[in-house]
Parts: C-alpha cells; structure tokens; sequence
C-alpha cells in the first residue's frame, strides 16, 4: 500500500472542513480567525502535494504556497488588531453580539 | 522498509493534523484551542517534509507555529472574558454549520477519489528545493515578491494604526 497523491488531497479536504466548520459555528472572533487559518493551510498541503505528484520536476506550487503564507501573516495581523480594537471599544469578542447596524 | 517508513510517517502525521485540528474546534477552553492550533501548523510542516518541500517546513515551522501561534495566543490574552472554561462556546447555527462542512467534505471525497489525476508530467529533479524556489522567486515572479513585500510592510502598518488607534493630527 503505498502513498499516493488521493491520500494527501484527502487530508487537505478534511483539514479544510474542519477550518470551514470552525469558522461557520463558532461565537469568538479569534476562533473564526483560528477557522481560516487551517483553512489556508490545506489550500496549501493541496498545492504542494499537486506539485510533488503531477509536476515533479518544477516548483511553481512551492512558490504559490510561500506566496498564500505571506498573505496569510498579513491577513491575521490585520484580523486580530480589528479584534482588539472592537474590544477595546464594545468590551466584546463575541461574533454575536457585533449587530449594532441591525434595526 | 523505505516505502513502510514513508506509509506510517504518513498516517501519524495525518492523525496529529486531524485530531489537534478537531481539538481546535471542539474544545471550550480557547487556550487549548490555541496550542492545539499550534500543533495542527507542525504537523502540516511534517507532511510538507514528506512531500519534498523541506523549504517550505521551515517556513511553515516560523511562520505559522512561531509567529501567527504566538500572535493568536497574545489577541486570546488581550481579549479579557468572564468565565474562561467557557470561552470558547458554539454559536447558534453550528447544526447548519456541520451540515455544510460535512456536505462539502463528501462532496470533495467523492470528487477526488473518482478523478484520475494525470500523474509525473515532468521529469523529477535532483535539484533541492530551496535552490528551485529561489530561482523562481528570483527570476520569474519577482514583481510578485515585490509585491508581497509591499504589502507585508502595510499590512504590519495598518495593523498597528488599528490596534492602536490613529492620532488627530
């Protein structure tokens, strides 16, 4: 039985669902922000294992990947200074309650 | 024996990613959330090891494990909330939550175990990765590399600007 590229789009699939779902049910801002980042990172498992198992002689999705990271540290920088300037004026970090433009 | 080593490094590496990622969700405590997300960004860095991409295992080890763990941990501290053994509480709709991820997940299975995926197109290189990384971050995609530079450095600026909150000038 060996290891082939099904195994590791699997795990990526999994890994995704699992971001998806964390990202979907959860009342905490920060866990969302947690959600996202597992989702970014089986985007990144996908790319890698496509390039290992269809392109080996290339790096083009290392590269993608590395890119993919970048974005991901600025996207949770920002994320989480957002976080910390809304409770820092609502005293809250909780999804829920950020309805103020409601009726 | 190579190719056993190869097999069972592959299923721990995918139980540590899958159970600590599964954690991260259903655990009440965001700390634990927290670390455990930690140890999901290891694990992925091993399974990149496995894939030939040592590179990109030290990247994901700094960057992700180091640097956005720590990050995660510092807005969990900065946040102050009343009761933490609940801290970390489901919302409303996770039922419709599950269901769409679940529903995905089946979906994408059944996607990618029916798909014959063409296989090897180029020939592998002996070349390591580090040094084909570099060549292509170099040479093809450099504007891209600029701009990513670019907007790390506003990124980090906006993010301290918010957090902190700009001055009437």
């Amino acid at each position: 039985m060996t290891i082939g590229l099904t195994h590791f789009l699997v795990l990526g699939a999994a890994l995704f669902c699992l971001g998806l779902f964390c990202a979907l049910s959860k009342r905490n801002l920060i866990a969302i922000l947690m959600g996202i980042e597992l989702m970014l990172n089986a985007v990144n498992v996908n790319l890698i294992a496509f390039n290992k198992f269809v392109a080996p002689g290339s790096f083009e999705g290392q590269v993608f990947s590395i890119f993919i990271i970048a974005v991901a540290a600025a996207e949770v920088a920002v994320g989480l200074a957002l976080v910390i300037s809304i409770y820092r004026d609502r005293t809250t970090s909780s999804a829920e309650e950020l309805n103020w433009l409601k009726l | 024996m190579n190719e056993t080593v190869y097999v069972i490094a592959f299923y721990i590496l995918a139980a540590i990613v899958l159970f600590s990622a599964i954690g991260v969700v259903v655990l009440k405590n965001i700390v634990h959330s927290a670390l455990l997300l930690a140890l999901t960004f290891v694990g992925v860095a091993g399974i990149y090891v496995l894939l030939n991409a040592d590179y990109l295992a030290a990247v994901q080890v700094m960057v992700y494990a180091g640097a956005i763990a720590i990050l995660i941990a510092f807005g969990v501290m900065l946040t102050r909330r009343p009761n933490m053994k609940e801290s970390n509480p489901f919302n409303s709709s996770a039922v419709v939550g599950f269901v769409v991820a679940a529903g995905l997940f089946g979906t994408m299975a059944w996607a990618i175990l029916t798909t014959t995926f063409p296989l090897g197109l180029t020939a592998p290189t002996d070349e390591i990765s580090v040094r084909g990384v570099a060549k292509l971050l170099l040479e093809d995609y450099t504007v891209s590399f600029e701009a990513a530079a670019l907007l790390l450095t506003v990124a980090m600026a906006g993010a301290i600007i918010i957090a902190k909150g700009a001055k009437k000038a």
